[in-house]
């Protein structure tokens, strides 16, 4: 029996100023669509839990396969993208919160390790949702979006040498 | 208004000692008395956001978002948007350009509007946008390279700054004709170790098949096939870790086809137990220097190396053909011995036994220096109040993006930072991305400082409730409308997003005839000739 979401799954939000607006033209240049996954057959559920940056938590039932780049972004949580989700920037970082069900995941490749030392506040489980892909075995975790922000340092305001 | 987190001010965010208390005690009760005095939203809240790159959209994107009533004219030099995510992101790195597709999107809100081909504080004077804007985004970038100062630099052949040569092969028209000669020489010298070093030695050493698909300039393709450099040495002033290449692009060079490196000596390395003690994005770095390429010296056409401790003197040209370029000398540098493996260690000149300083000759034909880029201030800032730090290359600011002067100014409002010191706000004037904090850092660098910038301005909004860089009666809020008429006389003749688009499919057309994703125009009369 599926787990009862403490949360149901918001529905699809657009960006406010979508919602406010029509966008006057459909560019020729339209990207990728971003955040397409795909609806879980019944039985085969999988479920998976966002923290998100003010501590809020959501828990979605999606399908296997689904990455966690395009999850969040379906679900208009806020996690950027900026790179399309071809592992080649590190603004999806997720920080899986238990260390054993990171151990259970693939080791990420030296690509993607490559992008997350360039992280903000990596930690020993951080990941890029990116590359993620939800399987069975992934059932009932739960990421943290970290905080992109910092803290400001007296340094910042220092003239650097 | 809509903000989507309940706002909490971010300079009150800042950790407070115990010092700073009485401080943010009298900052959120100053925050009491302005909240009272609410305000109209149903005006539009008018920005100016000067530069068309990452910075300028992502702040875009997150002011769009959160202030509803906002409308962002974004102004741009060149008839096109994007800054450097088109002209200097590397053409065989495809994947990093698709942020422009997020671009894209927010171009398409009606609360946006793009003016290209117009020249804020050239053929346009800055100090006409004031009376029609509410607030000016400063995000135009780093528009200069550093240099080294040293004897020769300024050769008219063989001798190139990597930021025009990048330029050059990624079709941006200030450097269309900039026609580096690669015939010179088997050796090229790149002085520099970050990221921009290692785009200009990939280039350089990658099969030119492989470039012909990705979107390089045809001229530059041209060049670069009869190009004769076949060794490339990327030299830094300090040690392996003090460089400030990431790891992504070492491996893809340590990865290039038929391209051998040489071993980095192991008395450069840190020994195996200081390693294992290392940050993890230095410990990865410095295990993947150790370990080098698997590509056999004795089969590869090209090589290249990573050259350490050596401070260039002076260029050096052949006795037999003045012209043509035969070595460079370099002064060899030491690391401070009492800390050689920190990120900021510094560095000696190196004597030898004689008491000589220890000096070296390296063969270069093709030079070029990387030792990064320069703000400028931008003509007319002044007319605002603006000041610039000419020894950062930046606009001073509050580290969220609002620009400050020095408290004596009768400008603003006071406040005092983290350290003690105090500033004084410019009301409704702001800076993001490199104009910000200093030509540093990757694109998710910018984004998260462009997002901070626009949050700072949605606050101050929330605030003041939008008459920020005008008081509400002399604002005529109409933006770009109020610009037209001035600009127009003064011989501008702007881009719209719409004539962008049109530029971009004669742009892919071109591509495709040449089984490229794109080939750009390289000269600002061929974009507008197609419109």
């Amino acid at each position: 029996m599926p787990v009862t979401a403490r949360k149901t799954a918001r529905p699809r939000k657009q960006p406010v100023w979508k919602q406010v607006d029509t966008p006057r033209s459909l560019s020729a240049t339209t990207g990728m669509q971003h955040g397409h996954i795909t609806p879980p057959k019944p039985g085969e559920e999988i479920n998976v839990s966002f923290i998100d940056k003010d501590g809020e938590k959501w828990d979605f039932q999606v399908s296997e396969g689904d990455n966690l780049l395009d999850i969040a972004q379906a679900n208009d949580l806020e996690m950027e993208g900026a790179c399309g989700g071809s592992c080649a920037c590190s603004t999806c970082h997720v920080i899986v919160e238990d260390p054993d069900m990171f151990d259970k995941m693939e080791e990420p490749s030296d690509d993607e390790n490559d992008m997350l030392d360039l992280a903000f506040g990596l930690t020993e489980t951080s990941r890029l949702g990116c590359q993620v892909l939800m399987s069975k075995e992934l059932d009932g975790m739960v990421v943290r979006l970290p905080s992109m922000t910092r803290n400001l340092q007296a340094s910042d305001f220092q003239a650097k040498k | 208004m809509s903000l989507r987190t309940p706002y909490v001010c971010a300079r009150c965010t800042v950790r407070a000692s115990r010092s700073l208390r009485p401080v943010i005690l009298s900052h959120f009760r100053s925050q009491r008395r302005n909240v009272s005095q609410t305000v109209q939203t149903d005006r539009p809240f008018r920005v100016a956001i000067v530069g068309s790159g990452p910075a300028g959209f992502y702040a875009a994107y997150r002011l769009l978002g959160k202030v509803e009533n906002a409308v962002v004219d974004m102004y741009e030099k060149l008839p096109v948007p994007f800054g450097l995510a088109r002209y200097g992101v590397a053409p065989d790195h495809p994947e990093v350009k698709n942020c422009e597709d997020k671009f894209t999107e927010v171009a398409a809100s009606p609360r946006f509007n793009f003016i290209g081909n117009v020249e804020l504080g050239g053929t346009l004077p800055l100090r006409l946008l004031k009376p029609h804007y509410d607030a000016i985004l400063f995000a135009y970038g780093a528009p200069k390279d550093k240099r080294l100062g040293i004897q020769g630099e300024d050769a008219l052949r063989s001798v190139y700054s990597a930021r025009e040569f990048v330029g050059w092969y990624n079709g941006l028209p200030e450097h269309r004709d900039l026609n580096p000669d690669l015939t010179a020489g088997e050796d090229a010298v790149i002085i520099g170790q970050g990221n921009v070093a290692l785009d200009v030695a990939r280039i350089l050493l990658s099969d030119v098949d492989r470039l012909r698909q990705t979107d390089i300039a045809d001229y530059a393709l041209e060049a670069l096939s009869s190009s004769k450099i076949n060794r490339v040495r990327v030299v830094g002033r300090r040690g392996p870790l003090q460089a400030s290449f990431t790891i992504k692009e070492v491996r893809e060079l340590l990865q290039l086809p038929s391209v051998s490196f040489d071993p980095i000596p192991r008395d450069l390395l840190p020994p195996d137990d200081v390693v294992s003690a290392l940050p993890r994005a230095q410990k990865r770095l410095i295990q993947l220097l150790a370990k080098g390429s698997n590509n056999d010296p004795s089969t590869a056409t090209k090589s290249w190396s990573l050259d350490f401790l050596l401070s260039p003197e002076c260029l050096n040209w052949s006795p037999v053909f003045p012209h043509r370029l035969s070595h460079v000398r370099f002064a060899r540098n030491e690391l401070d011995p009492a800390d050689p493996f920190s990120a900021s260690a510094k560095v000696t000149p190196k004597y030898l036994s004689s008491g000589k300083p220890a000096k070296v000759n390296i063969p270069a034909n093709t030079f070029f220096r990387s030792v990064g880029y320069k703000g400028l201030p931008l003509p007319g800032l002044e007319d605002l109040g603006v000041p610039f730090d000419e020894s950062r290359g930046v606009i001073p600011n509050d580290g969220f993006g609002r620009v400050t002067v020095p408290p004596s100014s009768e400008a603003g409002s006071r406040d005092i930072l983290p350290d003690g010191s105090l500033i004084s706000h410019l009301p409704g004037l702001y800076c993001a991305g490199w104009v910000k904090r200093g030509p540093t850092g990757v694109i998710a660098t910018t984004m998260t400082d462009a997002f901070s910038t626009a949050d700072a301005i949605a606050a101050d909004v929330a605030q003041s409730g939008g008459a920020l860089l005008n008081p509400s009666n002399e604002r005529t809020g109409l933006g770009w409308d109020g610009v037209r008429a001035e600009a127009e006389r003064l011989g501008v003749r702007a881009t719209s997003w719409e004539d962008w688009e049109r530029i971009d499919r004669a742009e892919r057309e071109r591509g495709s005839q040449r089984n490229k994703p794109r080939e750009k125009f390289g000269r600002v009369e061929q974009m507008l000739g197609v419109l």
